[in-house]
């Protein structure tokens, strides 16, 4: 399935995260997922909240630069080579990953994919 | 020793009369052939005839960066190109470098202007000299070089950069004087010390230092340093480079090779001449210069003249070290750097908003400049490849009109301050 991520610049200084969850926890967004891809000086946020369209909204108030990207998120269980099985699944494809995170909880895992093509990547999971 | 006795120690008034001779035949020739000049001068209502003395300089034209620029490359050469034989330039505000090309005889006065500098340092025919300022299109290497020939002592063409040869020629070819930026020299004292070289180790003894400004704070930590006496060299290429000017073993000022460059001193406010001891924007008259000789070119340097006879036995004026800008150009590294240079670069990138900060620091002895700039939202991306992508391509753009290495620092949006009048561009949090 596709999922919507916020993608958020921010620069790599001490509180600069807390000014974001801060516009957030104001708005009463709640985070799903949240990963911090950084450089030196600066980092990407991504997050996966519960209205993304209010969060968008309230960053951009706040002068945030803010993009939204379609993303593949799957579920599977919580046992060894559940990722293995997908990533075998999308190489077969011929997709490139960009980056990803996962959780899991309770007997059961997320996880999210950057891929180069979205639609592909779907047809190749079912 | 004087190099030239007969001109660098001649009474003022044979000064003034060599002054005057060279000023008239300079501005016949600007007048026959350099339309700038010809229309300046007609628009004020004058004509070479009206100038018989270097007194009636006041009456000629000033010539500013922009003029050069405007009339970029060769428009106000007063000789054909056929007849240059070198071409230098300094770097410009919108990418197109200032153009300055010399003919032999420019050249030939080059070499005797260094040649001078270095005799009044107390360089003589058997010192060996290393040359660490860049060879290239800026005029410290090729210039002190051929100066430095000229005088009949040694050259070690050892241009700017890699730090461990430096020190290597340094103690194995046993220089005896430096040439370089004095934030290098710095740097190359540090890196001897580093290495457990001490001052008596070496066989320098004078130091050759410009192209930047320096207090003597610094100069005190260089000459202890490398165990030298540091000498001040003044100059521009749009006038000549190093050797315009250049302090005495008396260090009370720079003589100016003023039989070649006449100077005046400028009120910022009305531009009108100011006397001796009086602050103000350093401007010069080219006396003798074929390729492109300058009326009264502004170099926006800040010093005072001093025409009182100095002890060396010159009797040249001399200027004061620079003390600042009248305008707000940035020196770093030895190299000019104009905020506006970095505003038509942003502005030519989509990317990122024209607003600015630049960050001037140094690290140790070396200058850095940071430029912040400001994604614009449209370009934001989930993806750190891109904006590495983003950040380099601005870079890159930015080291090539520069052509000095920036760090470039994306901020966020609207966290750089919007010019309210007179935004604060930049931060200079070096000590000279």
């Amino acid at each position: 399935m596709t999922i919507k991520q916020i993608s958020v610049f921010v620069q790599n200084e001490p509180g600069r995260l807390l000014e974001f969850t801060d516009v957030l926890t104001k708005a009463g967004i709640n985070m799903t997922a949240l990963n911090l891809a950084d450089v030196t000086d600066y980092g990407i946020v991504r997050v996966i909240v519960d209205d993304t369209e209010q969060a968008v909204a309230v960053l951009k108030e706040n002068n945030y630069n803010v993009i939204v990207n379609d993303i593949l998120c799957v579920d599977v269980t919580d046992e060894p080579g559940a990722l293995h099985q997908i990533l075998v699944k999308l190489a077969d494809a011929g997709l490139n990953i960009s980056y990803m995170y996962g959780f899991s909880n309770a007997g059961k895992a997320s996880l999210v994919f950057k891929v180069d093509d979205l639609s592909k990547a779907i047809a190749a999971l079912q | 020793m004087i190099w030239n006795e007969p001109m660098e120690t001649m009474s003022r008034d044979e000064m003034h009369a060599l002054q005057s001779e060279r000023l008239r035949d300079t501005v016949e020739r600007v007048y026959q052939n350099v339309d700038f000049y010809r229309t300046k001068m007609q628009a004020l209502g004058i004509e070479p005839g009206d100038i018989k003395t270097i007194d009636d300089i006041v009456k000629l034209p000033f010539t500013t960066k922009k003029d050069l620029r405007d009339n970029y490359p060769f428009k106000m050469c007063a000789a054909p190109q056929s007849q240059f034989v070198r071409i230098h330039a300094s770097s410009g505000t919108t990418g197109k470098p200032t153009a300055v090309p010399h003919t032999r005889k420019d050249l030939d006065m080059f070499a005797e202007c260094v040649a001078r500098s270095i005799c009044c340092a107390g360089g003589t025919k058997d010192d060996t000299i290393q040359v660490s300022y860049g060879y290239g299109l800026f005029t410290g290497g090729l210039g002190l070089h051929d100066g430095a020939t000229r005088l009949g002592a040694g050259v070690i063409p050892a241009s700017s950069g890699n730090t461990r040869n430096q020190l290597t020629l340094m103690k194995d070819f046993h220089p005896t004087i430096l040439a370089c930026t004095p934030s290098y020299a710095m740097f190359l004292a540090e890196a001897l010390a580093e290495e457990g070289t001490k001052p008596e180790d070496i066989a320098l003894r004078i130091g050759i230092f410009g192209a930047e400004p320096w207090s003597p704070e610094m100069r005190a930590k260089i000459e202890a340093g490398l165990g030298i006496t540091a000498h001040d060299i003044y100059g521009l290429s749009e006038i000549m480079g190093p050797g315009v000017s250049c302090t005495c073993e008396h260090r009370n000022g720079l003589h100016i090779c003023e039989d070649y460059f006449y100077p005046e001193i400028l009120d910022p406010e009305t531009l009108a001449p100011v006397g001796d001891g009086v602050v103000g924007e350093l401007t010069f008259t080219h006396l003798t210069k074929e390729a492109m000789p300058l009326l009264r070119y502004r170099t926006r340097d800040l010093s005072s003249l001093d025409h009182s006879p100095c002890e060396c036995g010159r009797t040249s004026v001399r200027m004061a070290r620079i003390i600042g800008r009248s305008d707000d150009m940035l020196i770093i590294r030895g190299v000019n750097v104009f905020p506006s240079q970095i505003e038509s670069v942003l502005l030519e990138v989509p990317e990122v908003s024209p607003n600015y900060v630049i960050i001037v620091d140094r690290k140790g002895t070396l200058d850095t400049i940071e430029v912040q700039v400001e994604l614009n939202p449209e370009y934001m991306t989930d993806s750190v490849t891109e904006m590495e992508e983003i950040r380099k391509k601005i870079k890159q753009k930015l080291d090539s009109v520069l052509r000095i290495s920036v760090i470039l620092t994306l901020a966020e949006h609207k966290t750089i301050a919007r010019s309210q009048g007179k935004a604060k561009r930049v931060i200079d949090k070096r000590q000279f």
